[in-house]
């Protein structure tokens, strides 16, 4: 069977330059056989939406530890929604408190990981999100 | 060696030989965290080598490895700079004045991201940014608000500026005019350090070769005018919690720092002279001898570097000083209470290694900016390393320490080598294009990222000792989501009530003199801020003559 890899663009949306996470996590989920594109630093939330269309992502893992999670998750999930790739799995990480959490899912993102999250974690849970998705696609 | 002693060392390791049959170490072999070999003890035959003169010397003198000063913590402490800045300049000014009145002796002002990168707080590229991971300023009347009620005659002030570090210098001194203080009575330091920006930290603006030149101008106009001021920070802090090891920490910064002696000295500046003020910064992370080996080493490498490659005679030209900051990314989220204890260890190498100035983490900083709280107690560990652990009261007390002496050599030695191969590339900033550095600096963090999955690395809390936590319980710092509103009302006043003549003017020297390479922008640069033109404005300006740097993404 010839079955499509997992497709995962991994984002540093605005100004924040800690790239360290995006690119472990970058690196990991491809070790782990997924076509990963980064995006590189400072991506305004249409860039990185134009990417995610351009590569036909599956999902899109934004890194964030300036602050400005919960601007950058409601632009970049809205956005998607509008150009109709609501389907996208949107995850991420970064320095995010517990409490800021609830509404960054409850907005549409399909997990954050916190600080010292084993990448594993991340790769399975994004394996499981994206078969789950591609079951609902049939 | 007498042969006594050589007898006996191979009749006890003979006798350990035997003993590690029944009883096995816990590890096959033993690195320091960087993955520099660490045996299992260290004797006077591995320090055998080591001239002491030439080594090690006197404490203020060359090659400075045990500090650089005579008397060192005996005449004076390190500065307890903390680093600190959010919302407005209102609140932050706040912040100040209580670290000033907790006995914090020099100031350290975090400007927000859109500061740092030279757009307005109403650009929409600042959008959800503005005064989060620092202070917001906009114009020469934010900062006047920011040090109000501060003497800059009497407070010395680090700013973590980079690419716009001329525009916010330029501010300080007018701030410093309208208190009555001159410029030659300013003290303090900027980071100015760009080629880490290229490298691990991200608030680049313009490509390197302007770059270098507003750099060099700092250099020279401060020569000349504010003769007390650090005016470039070179600095390993990010480098490492990018994910490099010590080795390359040091080896990094001070390629970076061979970098900007080559580029002033093109100039035609003096390296005995701008060389005084060259300052560094370094990162003080939780493997301790290694730590205090990697400050010692940093201070004996600079200083061959400066008298051996550049012929610089002048003593203070050839000193490293170095402020210290505690790794943030040693923090862990999981109980952070935690934290107080790695700051702790992490602090104390710096001081065993000799630091000037130090930042200690608060323990909340894997989760947000920190409290009120957690910044006293950063604060109160320096106070009691300093006034209470005894460790002060005698200069580098870890020289002639076996396995002290035997990692500074070892650092120095690896350190060397990735000097020497970014010197066969032709410079750093060929290494940084051809994406040398930041190769090493991620294969290094991955690297360690694997052993912390595969428990090779054990973090207290994280992969080992774990407890279920209420996480949602600790009391954080949260930025007002108003903040950017009230910056841009603040920013829309002044540009009303300003003499907009007066600007466009300036702006426009400042453009003509962009483009003459050999004029020196800081006067230029002061001119538009004294009427009030905002930094984004400024930068604008420089962005439309120099054009902005885009990033050589590695992967």
């Amino acid at each position: 069977m010839d079955e499509r890899k997992i497709r995962v663009v991994v984002a540093k949306p605005g100004l924040d330059g800690h790239d360290r996470g995006a690119k472990v996590v970058a690196r990991a989920l491809r070790d782990a056989g997924m076509e990963v594109v980064y995006t590189g630093l400072r991506q305004t939330p249409e860039q990185i939406v134009e990417t995610v269309l351009q590569e036909d992502a599956d999902a899109v893992g934004i890194s964030i530890l300036s602050g400005a999670h919960t601007f950058y998750f409601t632009k970049i999930i809205t956005l998607l929604k509008e150009k109709e790739a609501g389907d996208v799995i949107v995850f991420g990480g970064g320095v995010i408190p517990e409490n800021d959490i609830p509404g960054l899912l409850d907005a549409g993102a399909g997990a954050v990981f916190g600080p010292g999250t084993p990448t594993s974690v991340c790769v399975e849970w994004l394996e499981k999100a994206v078969a789950e998705k591609k079951e609902k696609e049939q | 060696m007498n042969a006594e002693y050589k007898d006996a060392r191979e009749k006890f390791e003979a006798g350990v030989a035997r003993s590690l049959q029944k009883h096995k170490e816990r590890k096959e072999s033993f690195t320091t965290g960087g993955g520099l070999p660490l045996e299992r003890f260290y004797g006077p035959d591995d320090i055998e080598s080591l001239d002491y003169m030439k080594d090690i010397g006197f404490p203020g003198e060359y090659p400075f490895t045990r500090g650089v000063q005579p008397t060192m913590y005996r005449g004076r402490f390190w500065t307890m700079r903390q680093y600190a800045g959010f919302a407005t300049a209102e609140e932050s000014n706040e912040r100040y004045r209580y670290l000033l009145s907790q006995g914090t002796t020099g100031l350290s002002v975090a400007f927000d991201l859109p500061t740092q990168i030279g757009y307005d707080s109403d650009d929409p590229m600042a959008q959800g940014e503005c005064g989060k991971v620092g202070v917001a300023i906009d114009s020469l009347r934010d900062m006047e608000i920011l040090f109000d009620k501060i003497p800059l005659d009497k407070v010395s002030t680090s700013m973590t500026i980079n690419a716009p570090a001329s525009v916010l210098l330029a501010m300080y001194i007018c701030v410093g005019e309208k208190q009555g203080v001159p410029m030659d009575a300013l003290s303090g330091t900027i980071q100015n350090d760009i080629l880490k920006e290229y490298i691990a930290r991200g608030t680049y603006i313009f490509p390197p070769k302007p770059s270098m030149r507003l750099i060099t101008d700092i250099f020279e106009f401060c020569s000349a005018n504010v003769p007390k001021w650090n005016t470039i920070s070179i600095s390993g802090y990010h480098i490492r919690e990018a994910g490099s090891t010590a080795a390359q920490e040091v080896a990094f910064t001070l390629a970076d720092g061979i970098a900007y002696v080559e580029a002033a000295s093109k100039k035609g500046l003096d390296p005995n002279v701008f060389g005084e003020r060259l300052s560094f910064f370094f990162n003080a992370h939780n493997d301790f001898l290694e730590e205090v080996a990697k400050f010692r080493a940093a201070r004996r490498m600079w200083a061959r570097i400066m008298k051996d490659r550049f012929g610089v005679t002048n003593p203070k030209a050839q000193m490293l000083r170095f402020h210290t900051q505690t790794g943030g990314s040693t923090l862990t989220a999981q109980q952070p209470e935690n934290n107080i204890v790695r700051v702790t260890i992490q602090a104390l190498s710096s001081v065993l290694g000799g630091t000037q100035s130090l930042h200690t983490n608060s323990m909340d900083e894997a989760l947000a900016l920190p409290s009120e709280k957690s910044v006293g107690i950063a604060l109160k560990t320096q106070q009691i390393i300093a006034y209470e652990s005894g460790v002060t009261n005698t200069v580098d007390p870890l020289a002639g320490g076996y396995v002290i002496e035997s990692l500074t050599n070892g650092i120095e030695e690896k350190a060397f080598e990735y000097i020497g191969q970014i010197d066969d590339m032709g410079g750093m900033l060929t290494a940084i294009e051809k994406g040398y550095v930041q190769k090493h600096i991620q294969d290094a963090a991955y690297e360690y990222q694997r052993s912390v999955e595969a428990k090779e690395a054990i973090v207290v809390g994280v992969n080992k000792f774990q407890v279920k936590e209420d996480k949602g319980s600790m009391k954080l710092l949260t930025v007002d989501a108003s903040v950017g509103e009230r910056q841009i009302a603040k920013l829309r006043q002044l540009k009303e009530n300003r003499d907009n003549i007066a600007v466009s003017n300036a702006l426009e020297e400042i453009r003509k003199a962009a483009s003459v390479e050999s004029q020196n922008l800081m006067p230029y640069i002061i001119n538009a801020v004294k009427c009030y033109s905002s930094e984004g404005e400024i930068c604008g300006v420089l962005r439309e003559v120099f054009g902005e740097y885009t990033e050589n993404i590695v992967l």
